[in-house]
């Protein structure tokens, strides 16, 4: 028997990131997606060095400037002010883009409204007509860096499944994803399927299962 | 002499006219040529196509464009802005065209088109929505869908400093899409926050080649701000 998500102690948005990035080596390329994996960053402590890139041309990313310390000309992906690194470098959206989809990149970890058990995405269109569709880089990086990875909460907010056989919204990559990070659990994606990697603190096995479309295989 | 500051922004915005493609400079609010495109809004022209990153926002001035009707389509990638709804009222009430592009493959349609590289192969939005009814091959066990380049007539772009052989740098993230799409248009306008001696700018930090630029302007406009 399961239990119902307010019996059980799921990560928060932080705790979610501070997993991710536990499992992000020192000295790899990384790009982070806008939104709750911009969280990431936070949580690569000072023992790894990890370079975090950001689509509109750095290379380098540094953390959040101090109040009233911002350069007006250093903004990331999300049109936030950031830092640069000593060693940090700037490039065109050509030879940024040329990273991604030239496979350097080590690991984007995206945001996402479904995964599917084949690692298909789902991540930058609802369907929804009425409202102008937007992609920017999702589809790029989903096709281009060696891992993605998405973080992103396990069902909706009405408790629909997020992690399914095949996506219902339309795709953004195909067979992409590698790893699934959400508030219950740590997900890997594999030839058989989904396999259950941890879970959150309190949470079991079961609990995964009744709250994924799809079958979830113990390690 | 060879020197491509022209003295007005009338001059740098001469012979473009009522449905004209137009490259726009900038990501965010930084590397946004706003002074031009202010200019290209007084001169009043029309059906105008817009390709850049964005659809209108806080920044740039092209939000102006869209409230003047000026434009006919946008080519983009990420029409959508928190804190400007005109490229979406204007969408909902099927006014204006959008040709909606992953953001790389943007900004490699227009680095192809500078290249004289009329298409190329790739597998970002390969069996996606977006990929489909173009052309596809799969290439070492990828599914890619072709991609055509992209071209314009003007490109209207912001640079920190230029010389009067039109030879560019940027500043920090102000480079972005700028100096790809200097290569892509037939006729590449740049305002500049710097004007500066011929030499001043050492021949391995030039990031634009003067070959690239029609046209410069010095325009002193400080800061980008939000």
């Amino acid at each position: 028997m399961s239990n119902t998500l307010s019996q059980i102690k799921a990560f928060s948005r932080d705790e979610m990131a501070a997993r991710a990035a536990a499992d992000i080596p020192e000295g790899w390329f990384v790009n982070l997606g806008i939104g709750a994996p911009t969280l990431i960053a936070d949580h690569v402590g000072a023992d790894r060095e990890v370079i975090f890139h950001a689509e509109n041309g750095i290379l380098g990313v540094g953390p959040k400037p101090e109040t009233g310390k911002h350069d007006p000309w250093v903004i990331n992906a999300g049109k936030q002010y950031v830092t640069l690194l000593n060693g940090a470098s700037i490039m065109s959206s050509a030879e940024s883009f040329a990273i991604i989809r030239g496979g350097h990149l080590d690991l984007a970890v995206l945001g996402g409204y479904e995964v599917a058990e084949n690692g298909d995405l789902a991540n930058w269109s609802t369907g929804d007509n009425e409202q102008a569709p937007a992609v920017g880089g999702a589809m790029d990086l989903g096709a281009g860096a060696k891992q993605v990875w998405v973080l992103m909460d396990h069902t909706t907010k009405s408790g629909q499944p997020r992690l399914v056989e095949r996506c219902n919204y339309p795709l953004t990559a195909l067979g992409t994803v590698t790893r699934v990070y959400t508030n219950i659990a740590v997900i890997e994606i594999t030839p058989r399927g989904f396999e259950l990697v941890e879970c959150a603190p309190g949470v079991t096995f079961e609990d995964v299962q009744a709250r994924t479309a799809a079958k979830v295989h113990r390690r | 002499m060879i020197d491509k500051f022209v003295p007005d922004i009338e001059s740098a915005l001469e012979g473009l006219n009522d449905g004209a493609s137009i490259m726009l400079g900038g990501f965010g609010q930084v590397g946004q040529p706003t002074a031009l495109v202010d200019a290209l809004v007084d001169k009043g022209v029309k059906n105008l196509t817009i390709i850049a990153n964005n659809a209108g926002a806080a920044f740039g001035g092209m939000t102006r464009l869209l409230e003047a009707g000026a434009i006919g389509k946008v080519v983009c990638s990420y029409p959508r802005s928190t804190d400007n709804t005109m490229f979406q009222s204007l969408y909902a009430a099927g006014k204006i065209q959008l040709e909606l592009t992953p953001q790389g493959t943007l900004v490699e349609r227009m680095r192809a088109a500078g290249a004289g590289i009329p298409a190329f192969f790739t597998p970002t939005a390969a069996g996606t929505q977006l990929g489909q009814g173009k052309e596809t091959r799969e290439i070492n066990g990828r599914l890619c869908v072709l991609e055509e380049a992209l071209y314009a007539d003007f490109a209207l772009l912001e640079a920190w400093n230029a010389d009067r052989w039109g030879n560019l740098t940027y500043r920090l993230s102000g480079r972005n899409f700028n100096p790809v799409m200097a290569a892509a248009a037939k006729i590449t306008v740049v305002q500049c926050q710097n004007k500066v001696e011929l030499g001043r700018i050492h021949p391995d930090d030039v990031i634009t080649p003067g070959i690239y630029v029609d046209r410069v302007i010095h325009i002193p406009s400080g800061d980008p701000v939000l």
